[in-house]
Order: C-alpha cells, then structure tokens, then sequence
C-alpha cells in the first residue's frame, strides 16, 4: 500500500469544466456537494484507504525568521496570483491507478447545476519509510 | 504486568479451536480479537491459571453472542444448532493452517500482512494501524473486507509456504513504526512458521531477517539518519543474531534445495562476517548474486549485482555491469553515482548524486544522497 495526497485548489490549478464559484449555488447544490464528500471520505474508510481529510481556511500569511531576537514576519494577506490549497484528502491504496480512479471520482463532485465540478485535482505520492533490505 | 507475547502466541490456536468447533472463521477471528481485548484489561490484575482455556472460554462465549445476534437477523424459521458437531479439539497444523488463509493468493499482500498481523501475529487492530500510519477504523474495515475475500477459502486447505514467506517478508521489510516492533513480531512469526515446517526457503527466510536484524543498532544515528554499510559501527551489531542467522543458514543450504531467501541470507552472512568493511568477500557475494539472478532474473538483482562488481572488480568492470540493467530502476542512479565516485571521476558523481536525491523514494535516502552530493561538491571547490 502507498499513501497518496490529494490536494483541492482554490486557485492554482488548472481551470475546472464547471467552474461557477461555490458561493453562486443554489443552498441545495452546496449542501449536495458536501454529502458527496462525506459519502466519499465513508466509501474510502468502509474499503480500508481513508487516512486523512482536512478544509483548510482561504485566509493565511507566509511567515519568515526575521532575525535574533526579533519576533517573526509576515507577508500576507495572499497574493491573487497565488497557488491556493483549498484542503487535502490522504488516502492508502495498493496501486498508482487506484489513486487516479479516486482522484478522477472525487473530482466529480457536483457543483453548480447539480452537474460535475471536473475540477483538477493535484495528486502527490508520499515517501515511505526506508526498507530494512538494502543490498 | 500483562504478559502480551504470550497472548499473541496463543491466538491462533485459540481461533483453531473455535474453528474446529465449528465457528467460521471470520466470526471466530473477530471473537478471538474480543477475547485478547478483554484479556488485555483484565489480566494485569491477575492472569489465569490456564491461560489458554480462558481465552478459549471467553471467546467462545462472544462467539456463540455474535451468532445468536446474526441469526436473529436472519429468516427465524431456519432452525441452527446452538452447539455445532464438534470435531477434533485442535490440531497442530491448526497455526500453519492459518498462515496459509491469511497469505492466501486471492489477498492483496497489504490486505494479507494485516490480516496475518491480527490472526497470526495476535496484534489488535490499533497495533496494526498505529504501525501502517492509518486510523484505526480504516484498518478494521481493511481486515474486514480481507476476511470476506478469503470466506470461501476452506480452512483446510493446502497453501503454498511461498505465499507465507512473501506476506513475512513484507512484514519485515515495511521496518517498525508505533509501539509494536514489526522487524520482530516478522521474526517471531518466521520462526513460529519455520518450526512447523521443514523447508528451507523459510529457513532462508528466517537466516535473512535474523542477519539484517543484527545490523539494525548501527543503521541509524541518533538523529535517525541512514548510515551506510561501509560507515556502519560493526561493533554494534548483534553477534548473537548473526550466529543463529549462519546456523540456520547453513542447515538450510546443507540441504542443497538452494532457493532466492538463501542466498540473499548468504550474502547477509558474508557481510556479517567481515570484521571491518574492507575485509568484505566482495568476489563470493558476486557469486551470490550471479545465484540469485538465476534464481529470479531480477532487475533490482541485476542493480546490486553490478555494485558487488564494482567493488569485487573495480569500479570499472561496475559501471561496464550497471551499463547492462535499466536506468529507470529505483537506485540505479545512486549507484552509478557511486561507482562514478569510486572511478575517479567526481564531476559526474556529484551531478548523480543530486539527481538520485531528487527521486529518492524516502527521507532518508534523499538526506543520505543530498549529503553525498555536498560532500563530492566540497571536495571538489576546495
């Protein structure tokens, strides 16, 4: 098994098919969407490859060191240009091809319409851990 | 105190027992889990005098719950016999059956090893998750659904031991991650299935996992960073292991069935036996090697192969070998980076090095390369 990250954009990825902005659904449409995530995310943990699931805020700041004694700095709010992680799924699965076939069922999530997002998702494999046998 | 490696050790036999009585497997494996769970909160306030009766007992009571729940699920004009026709107590081939249902071929291997973890090895669930870095549900299902694929699998029958070493193999190699040490409980398994039978590629497979077990104290500093074999303090690895790896070992090839896990113990052994990296039998582990490609016409055999070469030979006749297997191999970069290095001709090491960091499939061999690469780019400045 190897674990894959599945990661939704908010910006930054190549453009969705239908790509009509969330907040321009109906209420029914979001509330679809989010049933297809959470029926999605049960369907992954019933065949044994849910790891992990996460939203994350579209608000944030890149942080640096900003020398001793000198509390950190920030440069935020984000750039409109910026790439935008929007959340991640991590999944467990025995071949790359499961990890597409996910990826390219996740990515049909309904959105405006009722119809199917075909929003590019990114797909990262994770490094494992060192095999004890190396000779 | 709860004597934990003695419950494992009884978990098959007990889910023999149930099995024997009647229960079908599934349902007994999850009985059993019960029971073990139970025992775990109950026995460090005072163990059983047998043991193994309790968990008997006490699984078979859940059992025998379990059935009565499902059947008052079911069409409740179908009349089932509380007490099935009893057959035999257990067997002693009750384990070894066992081994052979978890490994079976229509399994994925990751469903096999957390199968095998949990009816053989007696890990609970959480074990088996906290060690593969998933939640505990996740795996639960994961056991489930290998339980269902293998439900119409008799219990008795035959299995190929192949299967077995493949699905142990695994095991060890995934390394040790959470509270449960997997590099060990592999080695407990390979020698719980090694005494039950009397073949050789299990005793290969048992020699191999005992002589890189030895090294594993000098493998990784403090920081956790790889340490190469060449750099490896020999003084830490464990005589012991490495004694019993060689005993094992050479029954096993006095037999003169030699097999692939033999002779990649024999090479495990030949470095065992070097005192100090430079007195490696670099010209018989290539002798290996040429067995073990003929044994399995392995790409990543070809790869070490061609290093042993390297090292036997001189990096010249290394790099004429490793120009023959395939540059998309996992490793190969690195270690034409290395023979490069060895060669003389640093540029393109350095170059090679930074190149196999890139695709290092892990952490630490990506840290190990980085360095590497530092390394020869230093030199090479200064």
């Amino acid at each position: 098994m190897a674990k894959y990250l599945l990661l939704k954009h908010y910006r930054g990825a190549p453009e969705a098919v239908n790509c009509v902005p969330m907040d321009q659904w109906t209420p029914e449409e979001v509330q679809d969407h989010i049933q297809f995530m959470a029926d999605f995310a049960a369907r992954l943990e019933s065949t044994g490859e849910w790891v992990d699931g996460q939203a994350l805020s579209p608000e944030g700041t890149f942080v640096r060191y900003d020398g001793e004694g000198r509390p950190p700095v920030t440069d935020g709010p984000f750039a409109e240009t910026k790439d935008l992680i929007a959340g991640w799924m991590v999944i467990d699965v025995d071949t790359y091809e499961r990890a597409l076939n996910l990826a390219g069922e996740l990515s049909a999530a309904p959105g405006a319409g009722g119809k199917p997002i075909y929003e590019w998702l990114e797909l990262r494999p994770f490094l494992t851990a060192p095999p004890t046998v190396t000779e | 105190m709860l004597d934990e490696l003695l419950l494992r050790e009884l978990t098959p036999a007990v889910t023999g027992v149930l099995v024997h009585r009647g229960a079908d497997f599934a349902t007994a494996e999850d009985a059993v889990q019960e029971a073990l769970i139970q025992a775990a909160r109950t026995w460090p306030d005072g163990q059983p005098a047998d043991p193994k009766g309790w968990l008997v007992t006490v699984a078979w009571r859940k059992f025998l719950d379990a059935r009565r729940a499902e059947v008052s699920r079911r069409d409740r004009e179908q009349r089932v016999e509380a007490e099935p026709t009893p057959g035999p107590a257990e067997t002693a081939d009750d384990t070894l059956q066992l081994f052979f249902l978890c490994a079976h071929p229509s399994l994925t291997p990751a469903s096999a090893v957390a199968l095998t973890l949990r009816a053989v090895g007696g890990l609970t669930t959480r074990q088996i998750a906290q060690a593969y870095l998933v939640p505990e549900a996740t795996m639960a299902q994961r056991i489930s659904r290998a339980k269902r694929t293998v439900g119409d699998v008799r219990f008795e029958e035959p299995g190929d031991l192949a299967t077995v070493q493949r699905v142990l193999y695994l095991v060890f190699n995934e390394g040790y991650t959470g509270d449960v040490d997997l590099a060990a409980e592999a080695i407990r398994l390979t020698r719980q299935l090694a005494s039950m039978t009397d073949d050789e590629e299990t005793a290969g497979l048992l020699a191999l996992m005992l002589l890189h077990h030895a090294r594993r104290p000098a493998r990784t500093r403090g920081d956790g960073s790889l340490v190469p074999l060449a750099e490896q303090d020999r003084s830490r690895w464990n005589t012991s292991l490495i004694a019993e790896g060689v005993t094992v070992l050479q029954t096993a090839l006095g037999r003169d069935r030699l097999g692939e896990f033999q002779a990649q113990a024999a090479i495990a052994a030949l470095h065992a036996d070097a005192p100090r990296a430079e007195e490696t039998d670099w010209v018989q582990i290539v002798g290996w090697y040429d067995e073990l490609l003929r044994l399995t016409g392995s790409p990543v055999v070809q790869l070490n192969r061609a290093v042993a070469i390297g090292e036997a030979d001189g990096p010249a006749a290394g790099l004429a070998a490793l120009a023959t297997v395939d540059p998309g191999l996992p490793r190969y970069t690195a270690a034409s980076a290395y023979l490069h290095e060895k060669a003389g001709d640093l540029r393109t090491a350095a170059r090679l090095y930074a190149d196999a960091a890139r695709s290092a499939p892990n952490l630490a061999e990506r840290h190990h390369l980085t360095r590497q690469a530092a390394r020869i780019s230093q030199a090479l400045r200064g």
